[in-house]
This record gives structure tokens, sequence and C-alpha cells, in this order.
């Protein structure tokens, strides 16, 4: 497929699930399911075609970094300039086939276990999986926020009707939060739009605004309105209560979608935006990310070990894996910058696939609570089987994919001096995580099969084994064979991150070959690492301390 | 041989694991069809060794001196701007040795596991486990990079895991497997740490890359190996972290003999000898004397608590932790070679005890069902005279632990002599500590001649303690005495691939100067034992007078005592047994000091501060409450128009700030 094709189907892929929704609304309650899973279902199939066109042209010249790249007049009239701007590079083409392959599988799930308002439901979701490819392929920054937006409402009324006993107060928790958040984000925008040039035209242009630059002065407020907005959607201490309330009263099908795409969205926001327009801001501030990524991976584990509800333990659980993609991603190092972004995959299948199983278990016996569980190990093989593998991967088990990322972001962060130590504080959350999930399965699964209820429990039919299998498949997959989902994360994220670097004259602005792996490197800087500023002795990748 | 052949050795434990997991999950017959999935299992592990065995072959017909390793590689696996790894292997002197015993011993136990598991419903799941563990060993040892020997590092834990918690029944025994997999993952913890320190001097990760530009590590080289050997604790199961090793003899006997004593156990010596150029910085030197110490506290204490116990298996758990500590004392001594070759004799001696002592507890527990007795069949008080029943376990056993006592001829002689050899003349030049820790071990070697003479008595040896007058226990089945005798006969010949260098001249230790000559150099103390060649024999005269002494003594003192001998111990150790029974108290010492805080911690600190801190913030004061409850009652009045409204206030807010802005 030519360029010109695969654009098309890249903006086509945005909005087919909203194809769904006016037929779904039309049709009776008894039909929404299937009309909801085939419209989700199409923007899958469109991504793997995406994804195959895509990696049959990767490596071709690229429009302003992205392999593909389309824009359409949107807002435009005399002092402004706003388009339908959308591209596609190895970051967010990764996020969109998982983003894909995560609805059809919780539209699926939701079969089973929704049966109230079914056609709300399910139009909610298809409006939700709009918003969330929307916002990963946006290149124009109020474009952009209109998705970020457009995910909020949805997922809002998610919880608040289908949700738990105290729905409620979770929504709106969830609500409050993200919206404080999100209007900063709004008011930072519109000043970016309208002092990215000089000619008074306002224009929220990615790579106009990209280009424009601004003073570091403004760099801090811009970066602080950004950032607060991502940091709340990551979650990251000490923003991140309202994450532990929405999963639990959410249903299944919200639980896995909000930890399986949308907590990366607060992710892929830093990268795309946060560090790149802001790169002297980001560096200022990239002690205190990472110091706040360190005390949440802990802080996380350690309230997930102490907790007596599963869900909320997976949930704890996320606030502690997220910590490690926001350290990656301020550490200023290209390899831990890959492993952000591979973990940011990596948590939303494994995460995703941890809060299918608790929902599986929780349809049959309606608790969460671990004490009402204990050594079930002997009533339900299957269900057994693929829990432990999806625990192992969480708990980053090499050769399953939640070790690629944290490798990655621990290697890259701990081989810089001046970012060792955070390293060395987010890989005691490498314990607490064996401690807290390992216990958590011993109490559920092992033990003497004591109680009569669960004695009743059936074993994982062949639907929900399906469900899973995708998910199992691509943890041993990314985990024995990361090589390709890290190419072309690579070759997007070390610009980004050799970008960021130049700006703050951490690196020369030249384009140096990148160390040879397997040939020891003489000790001392190495050519690309040698600091712009002479007073700087140590020549590593780094902050400017 | 071809990369295909090669890449076979790896891949085939995992094939075996794959095809026998997915047909026995898949198709419940299969699950009974005990010799097929024996037979699949053990090929998958038997056809490695002979291909490791012709790779040595090779590597041994090679011509001059210098070796180059063989190696192959499977598929890239990590990539990113600075990192670079593959699942490539190298098979060197060092993998070559480790690799066959892994494979070889291997194969035995699963032989031994055939007659062993007989009958067990989870026939196939043991056999599943048992291959993915030599894949996970096999990764471990024979990986060209600390990344793969991470893969096999965590690998090997997790079906330590799987097979410590097998009976999972049981949550003692759950507890256990979790237990060993969180002391471990506090290892790996420091092995991350050493590897991104690694990584942020040398740029890669390769042991050819790590080991060529170790001198380079400065001052960095003390912190990376002092990591390094805090991952070989948790493993390896040294002070502080061996707690878990005991524990751990809750899983089916086959296992222990092969993990949690030959194999797994010992992978934190192999990663110090395959990474000893670090070790030989001279930033470094201090580390070696941690280990040292390290060892040979561990050695003591353990050997003191294998004193007072009377699980078959618990005193074999202890040995096992006492023995490690020996090895280690090598590896603090620099003795590298050393180590390596008491880490090859420990594995047939110790192999062989488990496995007996699995084919006495197999004995025990059959006889205990059909006299309907509910004993433990694995206390010895309950046992006693069995070599007349079960002459082949008894024979074997006795063999292993007259080895493990450094009974001179036999292969525990030979590798426990050098180690505290070298401990001893690394004293004259690198700090008089040393001596006290060949102290140390020259007490420990006694204890550990008293304590498995008093095993093999109680269990094997004088009276029965059970009756024997309709039933009595059988010996075990040909499946099961074969791989002991193998076992057996190793634990006798091993050690001529080491004899002493002093005694019988350079080129006498076949170990240390032909095979790893010019792979691993240990620290040079030839010179000290030249100049103190006298010393030298006197600690070889010592070492045989300990050994044939004690177990002489242990053999009569119990022949006379029997049970009571422990009364008379007990006198011996006075108010310090109680200390011993108990394992000095060490689990309940890190459950109140580490566990307790920290999980109260979590409850008291994290989610309080949650609670009350963080939402006492955002909802906290009255007003705020109500304002939230206010905004509820809103919404659920009518709150997509509400909603609408929002959009619509913001919207105008926007407007208006662009057309006045």
């Amino acid at each position: 497929m030519t360029k010109e094709q695969l654009c098309l189907l890249m903006n086509l892929t945005v909005f087919a699930p909203a194809v769904g929704i006016p037929l779904l609304l039309m049709m009776k309650q008894s039909a929404a399911k299937y009309i909801a899973l085939i419209a989700s279902f199409i923007p899958f199939v469109l991504s793997l075609i995406l994804l195959s066109g895509y990696l049959g042209i990767s490596g071709t010249p690229e429009e302003n970094g992205f392999i593909l790249y389309s824009s359409f007049k949107w807002l435009n009239m005399p002092g402004m300039d706003i388009n339908f701007t959308t591209g596609l590079d190895g970051i967010s083409i990764h996020l969109l086939w998982l983003t894909t392959l995560i609805f059809p599988i919780s539209i699926y799930f939701s079969w089973r276990s929704i049966d109230t308002y079914e056609k709300p439901y399910y139009a909610l979701l298809l409006l939700l999986e709009v918003g969330v490819i929307g916002f990963f392929v946006s290149l124009d920054l109020l474009l952009f926020y209109v998705f970020f937006e457009m995910v909020l409402i949805p997922m809002y009324f998610i919880i608040g009707i289908w949700g738990g006993k105290d729905r409620i107060y979770a929504s709106v928790k969830f609500f409050l939060y993200t919206l404080i958040g999100s209007l900063l984000m709004l008011i930072a925008i519109i000043y970016a739009g309208l002092h990215s040039n000089s000619d008074f035209v306002f224009t929220t242009d990615y790579h106009r605004i990209l280009k424009a630059g601004f003073s570091p002065e403004v760099q801090t407020w811009l970066f602080l309105a950004f950032t607060l907005s991502f940091a709340i959607k990551v979650p990251m201490f000490p923003l991140h209560t309202w994450l532990p309330d929405a999963h639990v009263q959410a249903p299944t099908a919200g639980s896995v979608i909000l930890a399986g795409v949308l907590l990366k969205m607060g992710t892929y926001g830093l990268v795309r935006f946060s560090l790149p327009l802001f790169p002297v801001a980001a560096n200022q501030f990239a002690d205190v990310m990472c110091i706040l990524s360190v005390i949440g991976i802990i802080y996380g584990a350690m309230a997930a070990m102490v907790q007596t509800d599963i869900k909320k333990l997976v949930a704890y659980s996320s606030v502690s894996h997220m910590g490690f993609i926001v350290l990656g991603i301020f550490a200023f190092s290209k390899d831990a910058m890959s492993g952000a972004i591979i973990q940011m995959i990596g948590h939303g299948i494994s995460t995703g696939a941890l809060f299918l199983l608790v929902g599986m278990i929780y349809d049959r016996r309606h608790t969460r609570e671990i004490k009402d569980y204990q050594g079930i190990a002997k009533q339900v093989p299957v269900f057994t089987l693929l829990f432990m593998i999806t625990v192992f991967s969480s708990v980053g088990l090499p050769g399953l994919n939640g070790f690629i990322g944290e490798f990655l972001v621990l290697i890259g962060t701990g081989a810089q001096e001046g970012t060792r130590v955070y390293a060395f504080f987010a890989a005691t959350g490498v314990i607490i995580a064996a401690v807290y999930l390992l216990w958590m399965f011993r109490r559920v699964m092992f033990g003497e099969l004591d109680k009569e209820a669960n004695k009743k429990l059936v074993d994982l039919n062949r639907h929900e084994v399906g469900l899973l299998m995708p998910l199992i498949a691509l943890m041993f997959i990314m985990g024995l064979y990361a090589t390709p989902f890290l190419k072309e994360i690579n070759r997007s994220s070390d610009p980004l991150v050799q970008y960021v670097l130049e700006k703050n004259g951490l690196v020369l602005p030249t384009v140096a070959p990148a160390p040879q792996p397997g040939q020891p490197v003489p000790a001392g800087p190495q050519i690309q690492q040698i600091p712009v500023n002479p007073n700087q002795e140590t020549g590593h990748e780094g902050h400017n301390h | 041989m071809s990369n295909t052949v090669l890449s076979l050795i790896v891949l085939l434990p995992l094939a075996g694991a794959a095809l026998i997991g997915l047909t026995g999950f898949l198709n419940e017959r299969f699950r009974h069809q005990e010799k097929l999935i024996g037979l699949i299992a053990t090929s998958a592990v038997a056809i490695p060794f002979f291909i490791i065995l012709a790779a040595f072959l090779q590597f041994t017909s090679g011509h001059g001196e210098h070796h180059d390793a063989i190696r192959f590689s499977i598929i890239p696996w990590i990539e990113t701007a600075g990192i670079k790894i593959n699942f490539s292997y190298h098979l060197d002197q060092l993998s070559l040795l480790m690799g066959m015993i892994v494979t070889g011993i291997g194969s035995l136990i699963h032989i031994y596991s055939i007659a062993y598991m007989h009958h067990d419903k989870g026939f196939y799941k043991f056999f599943l486990y048992l291959n993915l563990f030599i894949f996970a060993m096999l990764n471990l040892i024979l990986g060209d990079n600390m990344a793969v020997l991470f893969l096999g590092w965590e690998g090997v834990g997790v079906c330590s895991y799987l097979l410590i918690g097998f009976w999972y029944e049981d949550m003692e025994k759950a507890k256990a497997a979790q237990k060993a997999f969180v002391a471990n993952r506090i290892g790996d913890f420091a092995m991350i740490g050493a590897m991104f320190m690694i990584f942020g001097q040398v740029h890669s990760l390769n042991f050819a890359d790590i080991n060529a530009s170790a001198g380079s590590l400065g001052d960095n080289a003390f912190w990376i190996t002092l990591l390094l050997f805090i991952a070989a604790t948790g493993k390896s199961a040294q002070i502080p972290l061996y707690v878990w090793l005991p524990d751990a003899m809750a899983g089916p006997t086959p296992v222990s003999a092969l993990i949690h004593a030959a194999t797994m156990v010992t992978s934190g010596i192999y990663l110090i000898a395959r990474m000893h150029p670090v070790f030989n910085v001279p930033a470094a030197e201090p580390v070696l004397i941690v280990i040292a110490v390290v060892a040979a506290a561990t050695a003591i204490l353990a050997a003191l608590i294998a004193i007072a116990q009377n699980d078959i298996k618990k005193v074999l758990a202890y040995s096992t932790v006492s023995q490690l500590g020996f090895m280690f004392m090598a590896l603090g001594a620099g003795a590298y070679t050393t180590a390596i070759f008491h880490v090859m004799t420990h594995a047939f001696f110790k192999a062989c005890l488990f496995l007996g002592s699995g084919s006495v507890i197999h004995a025990m527990h059959h006889y205990f069902d059909e006299t309907h007795e509910h004993k433990d069949p694995q206390d010895i008080r309950f046992m006693g005279g069995l070599k007349k029943y079960m002459p082949a376990t008894g024979m074997t056993f006795w063999i292993s632990t007259l080895a493990i006592a450094g009974i001179p001829g036999l292969s525990g002689f030979f590798s426990k002599d050098e180690i505290l050899a070298n401990t001893f003349f690394s004293g004259f030049d690198h700090g008089s500590i040393y001596f006290i820790v060949w102290l140390v071990g020259t007490i420990t070697a006694c204890l550990t001649a008293f304590y498995m003479t008093r095993l093999t008595y109680l269990t094997f040896f004088g009276e029965a303690r059970y009756k024997t007058d309709k039933h009595h226990p059988h010996e075990s089945s040909p499946l099961m005495t074969i791989p002991l005798w193998i076992l057996g006969i190793l634990a006798v010949v091993g050690g001529y691939l080491g004899l002493p260098a002093g005694v019988f001249g350079h080129n006498a230790h076949i170990l240390n100067h032909t095979w790893f000559h010019g792979l691993i150099n240990n620290r040079d103390l030839e010179h000290t034992m030249h100049e103190h060649i006298a010393l030298e024999y006197g600690l070889l005269v010592l070492a045989i007078a300990i050994a044939v002494g004690v177990v002489y003594f242990a053999y009569n003192f119990y022949a006379k005592n029997g049970l009571e001998g422990d009364e008379k111990v007990k006198k011996v150790f006075g108010s310090m047994y109680k200390w011993m029974e108990n394992k000095f108290y060490v689990d309940e010492f890190y459950e109140k000091t580490i566990l307790k805080p920290f999980v109260w911690a979590g409850d008291n600190i994290v989610v309080w501060f949650d609670k009350n801190i963080i939402d006492g913030v955002i909802n906290g004061s009255a007003s705020a409450t109500a304002a939230v409850g206010d905004v509820i009652r809103r919404m659920q009045t009518g709150y997509v128009a509400h909603y609408a409204l929002i959009i619509s206030i913001g919207v105008v807010i926007i407007i208006g700030y662009l057309i006045l802005g």
C-alpha cells in the first residue's frame, strides 16, 4: 500500500468504532453486544493492516519524524490555523494495536457480565475507543485535547453507572482529578497556541510548536501544566488515589481498558509532549519526576502488599509498575526510554490480563476478598495456569513481557551515574512485587480447599480461555523476542531522547554512531556524550546537576 | 558441530517441557502414561548431555594451549541504542564442566523420578517442571552474557518455586515455595544492581567484554563484586539469605537432590567463578575477605544446626548450606577452580545422599502405610538398621557419607582439603583473618564428619526402631538404585581430577593445571605453598586425622549409645543445643525485625497516608466533602445536561480568551 492509502487507513481506524454507535442505538437491546463486538473488531483488523503496511515502509524517509503523517484543514479562520493532523511513529503504532486489541477483548468479556442498559454501555465503550485511538494519533494539540476529554466522559459514566457499590464516589473522584488536570492543560495549550509564532496566528500544530520553542521560564509553566495533567492520568504519586477507587468500582471491562490503555495516555503524553516541547523544563524537573516515580514504585508496591481485595491489589500494583515507565522517560537515556515504551505495552497486556482473570473469578464467586478463597488451584486448574503465567509476567520474570521494560529501564537508568541511585531504589520494587503478588497468589490458590462455595467453582470455559490467549501469547512473544518490537520503538525514541539531550546541551548536536555493543568501549566519555559545557566534567548522558 | 545441533542443548529441554505440558494439559489420558512421559523427559535431558559430551571431546582434541570456546546462538532478544542481547551461548572449560554436571546428574535424577513419582497425580507436571528447570539451568551456565544468565537465574528460581510447592494443598509447602522465591529475589535485586553498574562502565553485558575490561572498573569493582556476592547469597544459600533452603525440602526429594543440592544452589559459585577477573581487581580484595568470612560463618552455623536435626532431609539440607559455605571459602581465598572442584564432588555425593534419603523415605512411607502407623517417614528416630533391608541404598549412602566427611581417597577429601589449604595459605599474604577462616573451616569439617556419621548410623545401622515381624521396609526399584550406584561411584573417583599439587606434583591436579589453565586465574598461592611445604603436608595429615578420627569416634559413639547418644551430645553443647535445635531462631528474628515491620508500614504508613493525607487534602475538609456531595447530587439529577453546561462554559471561556487575548 502506498503511504497515502495507509494515512487514510489510519484516519479511518480512529473513527471506525464510531460507526457502530448509531447502528447500535437503532437496534434492540439484545443486539447491542454483537454490533459492539464487530464495531470494535474492525479497527483491530485495520490496525493490523496498518501495522504490516507500516513495517513495510519503515525506514523510508519520514515526515517530521513520523512515517505516516496526514493533515486536513479543520478549524481555519483568520488568525486561527488548526488542522486535523494525525501521524504514526514507532511509539504510537504499538499503542494503536494494543488499544484495538484490548477493546474487543473487553467488549467480549462484557457479554457475560453486563446485563443492564446494554445499549448505552456499548455505545460508550465505542466512543471511548474513538477517544483513545484518536489520542494516540493526534499531532495537533487541540485535537489531542478533544480526544483526551472524549476519553474522560465515557469512562466516568461507565464507572458511575455500571460500577460497584461505591461507584458514584469513585467516578466523581476520577472525574474531578482528571478534569482539574485537563483544564490546566487546556490553558497551557491555548497559551502555547498563541505564542508559538510571531505572526499572531493561533495554531496548535505539534510540529510548529515544537519548532517554535519557548523560553525556559515559559517552558517551566507549560511543562508543569501538561505534566500535571499526565501525572494524574499515569497516575504518579501523590496523585494516584483515584485509581484504586476507580478500579475497584469499575466493571471488569472498565478496569481492563483503564489499566490496559488509559493509563498509557499519561505516559504517552509525557513522551510526546512534555519532553520534546519543553525540553529545558523537563530537564529541570527530571530529578523531581524520577524521585516521585521511585516513591510511587515503592509506595504502590507496599500499598498493594497489604490490600485484602484482589482488584485493589492489582490497582496499586499499577501505580508501582507505571512508576518504572515514568522513571524510564525522565532518566534521559535512550535505553531507558525504549524500556519505558515497551513497558507501556507490556504493562497493558499483563495488567489487562490480570483484571480479566480477577473479573472471571469475581463473576463466579461475587467476592474479591482474598480471605474468601483458598486452595482453589485444585478446583480450577486452567484458571490457575493462566493466572500464574500472568502473575509471573507482572512480577517481571525474564522470558515474559514484564521483564523487558523493567530491565531496560533499570539498566538504562542505573548505567548513568547521575540517575543510578534512582535505579537502586526502583529495583527494590522488583522484590516487593514478588512479595505481594506471590503472597496473594498463595492465599488464593494454594492450601486446602476448605470453603464450600469454592468447591463448586467452575473452571474457565473456552470463551474465557480464548479471550486470554492473545494476551498470554503476547507475554511470551514479547518476552522472548522483543527485538522486532523494540526496533520500531528505538527508531522513534532514540532521536527524541537525542533531541532533548541536545536542547539541554548534554550531548553534541552531531549524530554519532551508537556504541557498538559487544565491543568494550574504552573508559571515559564517548563521542556522542561529550558535554558541550566544558565545566561539566562527567561525560555521561544525564541530568544537569 | 553446527549451530543447530548445539542449539538443541538448550532447546530440547524446553521442547520436552512444552510437549509434556501441552499434551498433558489437553489430554487427560496422556497424564497417566508415566513411562512415555518419563522417556520424553529423560531424553530431553540425556540428549543434551551427549551433545555436551561430544563438544567436550571436540574441545579437548583441539590443538595447542589456547582453547577457544565453542559458541552458538539462537535468536536476538533485546536491542536498543546501547544494549544488544542475543540468546547466545558459549561452551568453554567452565560451562562444559557445569553443563555435564547438570545434564548428567539431571538425567540420572529424571530416571530416578520415574519410579519415585510413580502414581503421583501430578506426574506429568513434575516432569514438565523438571525439564523446564534444566532449560533454565542451561541458560544460566551456558549463556555468554549476564542477561541470558539472569534469565536462567530467575528461571531456576521459578522452577524451584513450582517444585517446592508441588504439593500445594499443604499450605506449609506453599509457604516454603514463596519464601524461596522471595529470598532469591532479594539476591536478584543485587544482581540487577551489579548489571547496571557494569553496563555503565563496560557498555556491554557479555562476559568476554566484562572480563576483558575488568581492570578498568577501578573502585567500582568493589561495589560490583559486593553486589554479585549478595546475589550469590540468595541463590546459593549463604548468610543472610540461606533460610529458604532448609524449608525448600518441602519439595519432592529428587528435586532436593537436583535443584537444592547439585545444581541450582551452586549457581552463585558459578557466577563468581565466571566473573572472577572482576574479583581479582585490587579494589575487590576486601570483598573476597567478606566472602570468606561470611562463608565460614555460614558453614559452621549450618553444621551446628545439622547436628540437632532429626529429619533426614533437614540434616542434608543444612549440610548443603554448610558445604556451600566451603565453596565460598574457596572463592574468598581466590581459589576459583577449587570452588568449582568442590561444586563437582559435592554434586556427586550430595545428589547420592539426597536420592538415598528419597529411597529411604519412599520405603518408610510404604512401610508406615502397610502397618497403618502415622509416623513421620523422614524422622531418623523411627529408622535404624535399614541397610539390612535396603543394601544398595545403605551402601551408596555410606560411601557418600565417607566422601563428604573427607575420608582419604574419596572425592570430598581432595576438594575439601584443597579449600582448607587455600584459605590457610592465604593467611600469609592476604590478611591473617584467613587463618581464622581456616580454623572455622577445620572445626566445621569435624562437625561434618560427626553429623553425617550420626545420620548414616541412625538410619542404616544398629537396631531397627520399628516392628519387623510382619512387614519391613523394602529396597527401591532398580530405576532408583542404579542412579544411586552411578553417583556413588562418582563420589569415590571424582576427586582424582584434582590431586593435591603439593604432594603429587604440579601436573597431578588435572582440573587446575590442564583443564582450567588459561581460563581461570586463581590468586597465586603456589609461591607461599612452596615456602611452607612442610605445613602443606601437615595440613594434609591433619585433614586425614580429623576425617578418620571423627568418623571412627562418631560411629562407635552411636553404636554404643544409639539414640541416647543425642542426649550426651546435648550435654556437651549445654544451653547452646536448644539454639541449634531451633535453628538459632533466625527465622523468628527475620519475622520480627523485617517482615512484620514491613507489613506494618504498608498498613499503617502507606495506606494511612493515602486515606488521611492525600485523600484528606482532596476531599478532607468538611466543605469540600459537602461540595463533592453537592456535585454528586447535581450530577445524579441530570448529569448529562450539567456536563454539557460545564463544557459550554469552558468553550465560552476559550473563545473569550482567544478573542480578547
